[in-house]
């Protein structure tokens, strides 16, 4: 490496800077610090990789900023970002400027906040080398776009108990948009209050619709973004697809929902994740959020997308964490599936390498429901957008999975 | 079997919201009884809950601008519904600026209890916020089972001290002690006290002023008597959510103490009665 970054943050954007890292720690517990010559980029991953942030800010976002020499990418221990930014109104109040470096020869990423009456605290947090990490989506692909104030979305959301893990957006062209708690088929209805909000479209800046759509994804990590969108006072954009095609964007995704998405790839229709995005001309924010394809709810709430009757019997021995780690398997080499759930964590080197697989690959699976597809669908998520947007796969590098040095 | 009724006027919903927060505060789930003037939210003095009760008691005139219901039959104009009082507190919780909240039983997946927001909006049509409640309807053959409790034959009446200052004692002591003893007599003093093996501490509250009940005008006569304590031994935790949960501001506060059997609680203000009844122990 040996390539360095120098960046100087004044004024309310070092809060800016201390709200993205707030709302990255939400997603995971890495930080992924990459400085490149058009702006310095901060992501992270879940670890179901279900979820996916990116800030880009801009060098007209610094006072200064200065990318020397080629790439170099880090990740950093959240814990120890956080705890640099972990007081946002005495960051308002006391801080004057940020700086930024970071030091190759010490391996150290130095983040330097200069206080009033003179007072410096220096941080030198330890980083570890890495690929870069890029998800691959491509918001232009999907047909159907929200744009509403970031306050309305927190407004909606906030009706809806800080435990809850999913929503669901059911957004229909006639100009009505409902939000819900999701209800897991596991959980006895009977015993759950459910919550159902209503938006008319006059309220949204965009309303982009093709087809009556319904997306469920996490409610914690959208929360996160909202509530970096509401300080920026920023619209805030979805990206998403009609339902039913858009559990490629990752996990939640329960097996058989697997199957019944397969013919649509097949078709080529436009398939890509639920795309959040906050946009401005210092800062460009993406939240890529898993959905949840609900057969049973899609066919409730519009029949046009009867899909064969759920058949499943691994919903009942498998919780919902193993379907989220099951989910992020790779197509390493057609072997048989894991026995434990634990697999992914250390067989799959580079995911995205393997990712390319053509799509025909998956396709003697489709047709098994009891099989579970479980390395498919990650180069589904993958494979498939790899394909549509012509990334070479070298770009696209995921995290190592194998992490020894943890 | 009906029940449909609208909140309009913020004080009455920020009012009804209190009383439900308190309740959740005090007890998982409830029964709520619905009658053509009352609301009631009552819980049964079973094991399971420690063989603590509550009724509860509100005016729906005072409450509702609109409120109808239509019981089983006519003989028996009432509802019965075992709910989870958390789940209509959270229901309200962001409904303080709602342009009205509609409370009503519905049958939907399951029979609700349905509170449907009315939310101001930037467009011309409001927000609406629909939550369903599960609830289950009892039948009437278990109807008897909540009857309201009698207020027992107590040795002493006695107004209690501000529940905030109580409260403050309460929670020191229970880091001490999980169980507090409540002494009181017809002269207006109140001891709570806790012993253990290392600690025993007491405070003492005065001048409290006893409630005239007219049943027991007879025994006040006798002078010695007057000093002479009523005392009651109870789960520390059962004293504290109760005084911590509580949330309607009573303007009388009232503690019934029957002698190492019972005390018992009234919480009076305008238009809802709490009463909260918490066994003694051995």
């Amino acid at each position: 490496m040996g390539e360095g970054v120098k960046c100087v943050i004044t004024g309310t954007n070092i809060k800016a800077l201390g709200r993205a890292v707030h709302s990255l720690s939400r997603i995971g517990d890495e930080l992924y610090f990459e400085p490149l010559e058009d702006g310095l980029c901060l992501r992270s991953v879940n670890s179901s990789r279900s979820a996916y942030a990116s800030f880009t800010l801009a060098p007209l976002f610094f006072h200064s900023y200065e990318a020397t020499g080629g790439t170099c990418h880090c990740k950093i221990h959240m814990k120890t970002v956080i705890s640099v930014f972990r007081s946002l109104p005495s960051l308002e109040k006391t801080v004057e400027k940020c700086l930024i470096s970071l030091n190759a020869e010490k391996s150290r990423l130095v983040i330097q906040l200069l206080c009033k009456y003179g007072i410096t605290k220096t941080h030198n947090l330890s980083y570890q080398d890495c690929e870069s990490l890029q998800a691959v989506y491509n918001p232009d692909t999907c047909p159907n776009m929200l744009r509403a104030p970031a306050r309305l979305l927190s407004d909606a959301v906030m009706h809806f108990p800080q435990t809850l893990a999913e929503i669901t957006i059911m957004a229909s062209p006639c100009g009505k948009v409902t939000l819900r708690n999701y209800v897991e088929e596991d959980i006895d209805s009977t015993k759950t209050m459910l919550t159902e909000l209503s938006l008319s479209r006059d309220e949204f800046l965009v309303y982009q619709l093709k087809k009556q759509s319904d997306i469920t994804f996490c409610l914690r990590e959208f929360r996160g973004l909202l509530s970096f969108a509401e300080s920026t006072s920023l619209p805030v954009s979805i990206h998403f697809n009609t339902a039913g095609l858009h559990c490629l964007t990752c996990c939640p995704v329960l097996w058989e929902s697997t199957l019944h998405t397969l013919p649509d790839l097949e078709t080529g229709q436009g398939v890509g994740p639920a795309v959040f995005s906050v946009d401005d001309t210092v800062l460009e924010v993406h939240f890529v959020l898993a959905t949840l394809s609900d057969t049973d709810r899609a066919s409730q709430s519009e029949s046009q997308y009867n899909r064969p009757p759920l058949h499943s019997s691994e919903d009942d021995f498998l919780g919902d964490d193993i379907d989220y780690m099951i989910a992020m398997e790779t197509t390493v080499t057609h072997s048989p599936p894991p026995s434990s759930p634990t697999f992914c964590g250390h067989s799959c080197i580079n995911p995205f390498q393997e990712a390319q697989d053509p799509l025909s690959d998956d396709e003697p699976d489709a047709g098994v429901p009891g099989t579970p597809p479980n390395k498919k669908f990650r180069s589904l998520f993958f494979g498939s957008i790899l394909a549509n947007s012509g990334h070479s796969n070298q770009e696209i590098l995921a995290e190592d999975s194998d992490r020894e040095e943890e | 079997m009906r029940f449909r009724s609208k909140i309009v006027d913020v004080s009455c919903l920020n009012h009804f919201t209190r009383v439900i927060n308190t309740i959740s505060k005090l007890t998982k789930t409830c029964t709520l009884r619905l009658t053509v003037n009352n609301l009631y939210f009552i819980l049964t003095d079973k094991v399971a809950n420690g063989g603590v009760s509550m009724w509860c008691e509100l005016s729906q005139g005072n409450f509702f601008d609109e409120y109808q219901m239509e019981g089983v039959c006519m003989e028996q104009n009432e509802i019965f519904l075992e709910l989870i009082p958390e789940n209509l507190s959270r229901a309200l919780k962001t409904a303080q600026n709602a342009k009205s909240v509609k409370v009503k039983l519905t049958n939907k997946h399951c029979p609700c209890l349905t509170v449907a927001l009315e939310l101001p909006s930037l467009s011309s049509s409001s927000r609406i916020v629909t939550h369903d409640i599960p609830v289950s309807v009892i039948p009437r053959r278990l109807w008897n089972d909540f009857k309201e409790p009698s207020v027992p034959e107590f040795d002493v009446s006695i107004y209690l001290p501000a529940l905030k200052t109580m409260k403050s004692v309460v929670e020191r002591m229970k880091n001490l002690s999980n169980y507090i003893v409540i002494e009181a007599n017809r002269n207006g003093e109140i001891n709570l006290k806790i012993e253990t093996d290392l600690v025993s501490v007491s405070t003492h509250f005065k001048d409290l002023g006893n409630p005239p009940w007219v049943s027991d005008d007879a025994s006040q006569n006798s002078t010695q008597e007057i000093d002479n304590m009523a005392e009651a031994r109870i789960d520390i935790r059962k004293l504290l959510q109760f005084l911590a949960g509580q949330q309607v501001n009573p303007t009388k506060a009232i503690c019934n103490i029957v002698h190492k059997r019972m005390v018992h609680f009234i919480l009076l203000h305008e238009d809802v009665s709490l009463q909260y009844f918490i066994p003694a122990l051995a």
